[in-house]
């Protein structure tokens, strides 16, 4: 068992108490269990791992944010907010929820820190410029209150693109010097949840894997769980067909683009994004933002800001990869040096098919056209 | 004379301090201080313009669509380009959900617990508490046994010993008046409202991809295709989706916000004569019923635009929106021709300059410069934004159904006019609000579904979608009543690319520091003369801090002007 754990009532108890039925509990599990891309057999061990545990302490943080990881943890579903903040989670700290303010809000902050072991969750980049002036709570710097919170996490997770990587506000030209969590906080495990905001089913996932396999998940070189990132947005998008056999939204409102066609001719950065949400979708499963028609624009991987901007230009050329890679193949220096593209592979085909489609008339971009490196 | 501090201002979005005087009992003098700023501004230089909404939408992830709505506008108004009707009532359903979603978790999240006791409400008899519940609405979950359940849920929390985000609150504290059934009922909505809000949004979802943080809005219109013969787009069955998500937000409010807010409000009519402010109120009007950019068209508004001045509900005074300034007297930043003059938002200027104390520090150097914000005026005046300004407006312009509701719920609670400019009068102006904008947004589904049937599905105007089409130059602004009020975006474009940008945001109206001439703006003057009954729990200052629904990530910002090193964006 984590070392986060106290051993006070568990779920199992608290849940019995307020009358959630066994079953709605093992379909959260479930949905859990989907979100992990764990095999379903993983469920029970996941109920067993939640039923037994206490509640695990949160602190969460908000530096330079917008709070829209907060709305989206709002969003929360199956189990809903409520449980997770009276059942499931101690939610010691948070700035947008939280009862007290002032000097009562930091000392209850105080109060969960004491013991140590809680989890650090935090949103917003941390200024680095002028003293950290750019960003104070309580008349202390957001690094300073980092800083105190980080000693004695058993982990800090990082909710969005700003706290894991910096975000917008470290866009060119960065004018406060903000930084994410990882180049400012070192000797706590972190994990990083990017996206512009995070999916809160991704927050859920690895609060689960921790409190389940007493261990954080696996990653990638940038600190994302593989179950979350583990794969490109393209590869799983259900306009992938649409794109093998060369059918291109080519603007907005036209026939390709009312019948679901590919928008990779309208900007999407699908092909260099690696994220779930082909599969695991937003707000309860209703739609993404690929799914509702627009592209993708890159929103969890780091710099997206300034490497896949502008968002309306379609990707540069290419180095080839194939539906298999991971980011960490691709490495972090091709994303931060824009060389992006997708595999030859996909570009094989759209050559192949585009005689026979409504599309033939539209070249495809000479610098797509680059059968070198590809890696099948 | 004491001064207080409440660093952080919490459950609002962003970071914002308050320091105040406290003398005999009541605030004498108030600074309001926003600690908070990312320059995003600065940022947006050089890009592309049609990528500015995307940008300025992350300035907030709360009031998640206002920044992308106004940004479109102004881009669009400076290009000259005009929107198909679909992309218009699209971009206001989604506005008008964002209203109703933005309000209800307002007032259950973030405001009622300056109101509700929490732990009182263990004391509730729940039969008393559905018997209350059943007299002021037919809300469904209403009866004895769900109170009874609420009441053992809350039990078996407060004995676990772990409070989480409701430990160290006020309870007990001696202005919370509500009787126990009253906070009973109150903690059931809260809860309830966690998953109305969450099941709501899908809205968003639809039209938008996600919540928070929608990904359809384009320059010239929207990307969600529509076409009723096609399953990956808006259809027949969308719509039908849509009209039953709206219905549940009217049902929802006007079911268990607005008879909550009335019932709550019954028992501190005392806060009706609490935190009027200054008693100038402006709205810039919303909710275009055509193709116009409201922007630069006012007419045919479904909120009208305008001003009422010195509480006087007899007159709205038109908006001239050529009369919007900006002063920096007492925010950390400097102008090239003094701090003193203030500037119109075309020709702002960008230079951070922080001259507070250095961290951690006790106390701001409230007689400098004191906050990331600046003080927006306008004609020189400091003034109100928000839903109590629009619901003023309205008023005093005759709106039908405002009026209709500013009536009954001034009857209801039997008090006058004048109630309406208070601390109270603001939380209550934005359940009417909610009230009148859930309602209209079906109209609006009505409309688009009568465009869609006569054969309409255009959902953008792409004739200027590449910027070899546009001018050399081009400039423009565009408006937008987002849920915390008037909100104004200035864009100036030089050859293909964003070369000036400037926001004037809702929270810098109300939250601003003084300015040149020392006035004070709309928190720090509502704050004078509040009842503190204990100083070391600033419960009063919070509900009327809270009465004005801050959103500090929205309120810091910067202007950009010639001068800045242009950093050139990496584009491939």
């Amino acid at each position: 068992m984590p070392a986060v754990l106290a051993t006070s009532e568990t779920l199992g108890e608290k849940l019995e108490v307020r009358g959630v039925t066994r079953r709605t509990f093992l379909a959260f599990c479930t949905s859990l269990t989907a979100t992990l891309a764990l095999p379903s057999v993983f469920s029970e061990r996941i109920a067993h791992a939640l039923e037994t545990s206490a509640k695990p302490t949160l602190i969460w943080l908000e530096f330079q944010d917008c709070a829209g990881n907060t709305e989206s943890f709002l969003r929360a579903h199956n189990p809903g907010v409520a449980e997770l903040i009276l059942d499931i989670l101690s939610l010691d700290y948070h700035e947008t929820i939280m009862a007290a303010a002032g000097t009562q809000a930091e000392a209850a902050k105080e109060v969960a820190l004491e013991p140590g072991g809680h989890i650090l969750v935090v949103e917003g980049s941390v200024p680095t410029a002028d003293g950290g002036v750019y960003c104070t709570i309580a008349g202390r710097t957001a690094l300073q209150q980092l800083e105190e919170a980080a000693e004695g996490a058993a982990a800090i997770i990082n909710v969005g693109t700003c706290s894991s990587f910096g975000g917008i506000p470290a866009a060119s030209p960065n004018p406060t010097g903000a930084k994410g969590v990882p180049d400012v906080v070192k000797n706590v495990p972190i994990i990083n949840l990017p996206g512009c905001p995070m999916n809160v089913d991704n927050l859920l996932g690895t609060i689960a894997h921790y409190l389940t396999f007493g261990a954080l998940p696996a990653t990638d070189g940038q600190a994302r769980p593989l179950f979350a990132y583990g794969q490109r947005i393209h590869d799983n998008c259900e306009r992938r067909a649409h794109f093998d056999a060369g059918q291109f939204a080519l603007e907005w409102g036209d026939e390709g683009h009312r019948k679901g066609w590919c928008l990779y001719k309208l900007g999407c950065k699908g092909p260099t994004t690696f994220h779930n949400c082909p599969s695991q979708r937003w707000n309860m499963g209703t739609s993404w933002p690929v799914g509702a028609g627009h592209g993708c624009v890159g929103c969890s991987e780091a710099d997206f800001w300034d490497t896949m901007s502008p968002f309306y230009e379609r990707l540069p050329k290419p180095p080839g990869f194939g539906v298999t890679t991971t980011a960490d193949q691709i490495g972090l220096g091709i994303v931060a040096a824009t060389a992006i593209g997708f595999g030859a592979h996909g570009v094989a085909k759209v050559i192949q098919h585009r005689r026979a489609d409504g599309n033939s008339e539209e070249p495809v971009p000479e610098t797509t056209v680059d059968e070198k490196g590809s890696d099948e | 004379m004491a001064r207080i501090v409440v660093d952080p201002v919490t459950r609002i979005e962003g970071h914002l301090r308050v320091e105040v005087e406290v003398d005999g009992g009541s605030v004498t003098d108030a600074w309001s201080s926003c600690t908070m700023w990312r320059g995003i501004e600065t940022i947006l230089k050089g890009r592309d313009p049609r990528d500015a909404w995307y940008f300025t939408q992350r300035i907030c992830g709360v009031c998640t669509t206002v920044h992308a709505l106004a940004s479109v506008r102004a881009v669009e108004n400076a290009l000259g380009i005009v929107p198909p009707l679909n992309a218009q009532l699209i971009r206001n359903l989604i506005a008008l959900s964002q209203f109703v979603q933005d309000h209800v978790v307002h007032f259950y999240h973030l405001h009622a617990l300056d109101w509700v006791d929490v732990v009182s409400a263990l004391d509730a008899d729940p039969a008393a508490t559905a018997e209350l519940a059943s007299s002021i609405s037919d809300y469904p979950r209403s009866g004895a046994s769900h109170f009874a359940a609420v009441q053992t849920r809350l039990a078996n929390f407060v004995a676990g010993g772990r409070l989480g985000p409701f430990a160290q609150g006020y309870w007990g504290h001696s202005a919370y008046k509500l009787p126990p059934e009253a906070n009973l009922m109150a903690v059931s909505h809260y809860l309830d409202a966690l998953d109305f809000q969450r099941e709501y949004i899908r809205i968003h979802a639809i039209l938008g991809g996600k919540n928070p943080h929608l990904q359809t809005y384009l320059v010239g219109g929207m990307a969600v295709p529509i076409d009723p013969n096609s399953q990956n787009a808006i259809n027949a069955g969308t719509l039908l989706e849509l009209r039953k998500l709206l219905e549940s937000g009217l049902r929802f409010v006007s079911q268990a916000y607005i008879p909550d807010v009335l019932a709550v409000a019954s028992f501190y009519t005392d806060w009706a004569a609490i935190g009027s402010g200054l008693g100038n109120y402006m709205a810039f009007g919303d909710f275009p019923t055509g193709t116009q950019n409201p922007s630069v068209d006012p007419e045919a508004l479904y909120l009208p635009s305008g001003l009422i001045l010195n509480n006087d509900l007899s007159t709205v005074v038109p908006l001239d929106p050529t009369k919007i300034t900006e002063y920096v007297a007492h925010s950390w930043f400097n102008y090239e021709e003094g701090d003193e003059v203030p500037l119109p938002p075309f020709e702002g200027e960008t230079s951070p300059n922080y001259t507070g104390p250095e961290p951690p520090y006790e106390f701001l150097d409230t007689d400098n410069k004191y906050s990331w914000l600046k003080s927006p005026r306008y004609d020189d005046l400091p003034v109100e934004v928000g839903p109590l300004a629009r619901m003023l407006v309205a008023y005093g312009s005759g709106h039908t159904r405002v009026k209709e509701l500013v009536d009954f719920v001034l009857g209801t609670l039997g008090v006058g006019a004048e109630a309406l400019f208070s601390t109270l009068g603001r939380t209550a102006a934005r359940a009417i609000e909610a009230q009148v904008l859930a309602e209209h947004s079906l109209t609006v589904l009505d409309q688009l579904a009568a465009n869609i049937s006569g054969g309409d599905i255009a959902i953008h105007n792409g004739e200027l979608w590449e910027p070899s089409s546009w001018p050399d130059t081009a400039s423009g602004f565009g408006m937008h009543e987002a849920p915390r009020g008037a909100l104004s975006h200035w864009v100036t474009i030089a050859d293909g690319a964003i070369d000036h940008y400037q926001i004037v945001v809702p929270s810098t109206w109300n939250a601003g520091p003084r300015d040149g001439n020392g006035t004070s703006g709309a928190y720090e003057s509502a704050l004078l003369g509040t009842p503190i009954a204990d100083p070391t729990q600033p419960l009063e200052i919070l509900r009327t801090v809270h009465s004005f629904d801050p959103c500090m990530a929205c309120a810091a910002h910067i202007l950009d002007k010639d001068g800045n090193p242009i950093v050139e964006v990496s584009v491939t």
